[in-house]
């Protein structure tokens, strides 16, 4: 039985070393799935939420101070310079991140009673990266503000005690 | 356990736009943490906040992982007429929490 099996088995070992050398030129690196949010990522996420239409830029102002120490909480402002009238007024604003592990932020639903488009809150943000912020007017046009920030204590990466 | 702060005018002139600031205390657990042994925390944050005036919404956030913890927002409003305010707050694994505010308009 041994002697029988003996060649063959041998040429199995030899196949099966080529098949890995075959398989090892065919795919030199295989893609691991990042554990942050990327550019197409975030661009995917506005398209999302805007479609086909066009995004301009203005309107909207995004204050974050440009230089954080610590990325676990982060104090965002953004206002849209627009009235608020039942007739004309800001309908939402969205913010988003280029790198986090998520790309949405928030999302802030305004009423024409509002009287000012402005919302402040706190954010955490995992690297250096862009926050954008969209303003969606209740004419259907999209507004866009875009910052670029550097955090030097990144949230999210520490470990639970 | 849930403890909200909630800052509104107790009294504004009618037409005036008033600022309200509310604060939540919540871990805001993003679900992308890791314990030392390896596993991931699961996520537990606060999704969802609504303020209604008088029964009306007159504000909503929906939040992400990305708000840091104790949610803190701060928005505006124009005062019309006396009235309550009531938020509320809605989230993971159950979390509800509620905070009312009365203010008078002259």
């Amino acid at each position: 039985m041994d002697s029988m099996f003996a060649p063959s088995h041998l040429s199995r070992r030899h196949l099966l070393q080529l098949g890995t050398l075959a398989a090892a030129g065919a795919l030199p690196l295989i893609t691991v799935r990042p554990a942050q949010a990327t550019p197409a990522m975030l661009a995917s996420a506005i398209r999302n939420l805007v479609g086909e239409a066009n995004i301009k830029v203005g309107k909207i102002r995004l204050d974050i101070p440009p230089l954080v120490e610590n990325g676990n909480t982060v104090p965002m402002t953004v206002s849209v310079d627009h009235p608020m009238t039942p007739e004309s007024y800001v309908k939402s604003i969205h913010v988003f991140n280029e790198k986090n592990p998520q790309p949405n932020v928030a999302s802030f639903h305004l009423s024409p009673a509002a009287g000012r488009a402005q919302v402040a809150t706190r954010i955490r943000l995992a690297d250096t990266q862009k926050v954008v912020a969209i303003a969606k007017l209740s004419d259907g046009s999209f507004w866009s503000a875009t910052v670029d920030i550097i955090v030097t204590l990144a949230a999210c990466t520490e470990e639970m005690p | 356990m849930a403890a909200a702060l909630v800052n509104v005018p107790a009294k504004a002139k009618r037409g005036a736009v008033i600022e309200i600031k509310t604060l939540m205390s919540h871990v805001m657990e993003t679900g992308y943490r890791h314990t030392a042994a390896g596993e991931v925390v699961p996520r537990d944050i606060i999704t969802s906040f609504i303020c209604r005036f008088n029964g009306t919404e007159i504000f909503r956030a929906d939040l992400f992982p990305a708000i840091a913890a104790n949610p803190f927002l701060s928005f505006f409003t124009t005062a019309s007429e006396s009235g309550r305010f009531e938020f509320e707050w809605i989230g993971d694994n159950g979390f509800v929490a509620n905070a009312t505010a009365s203010i008078t308009v002259e």
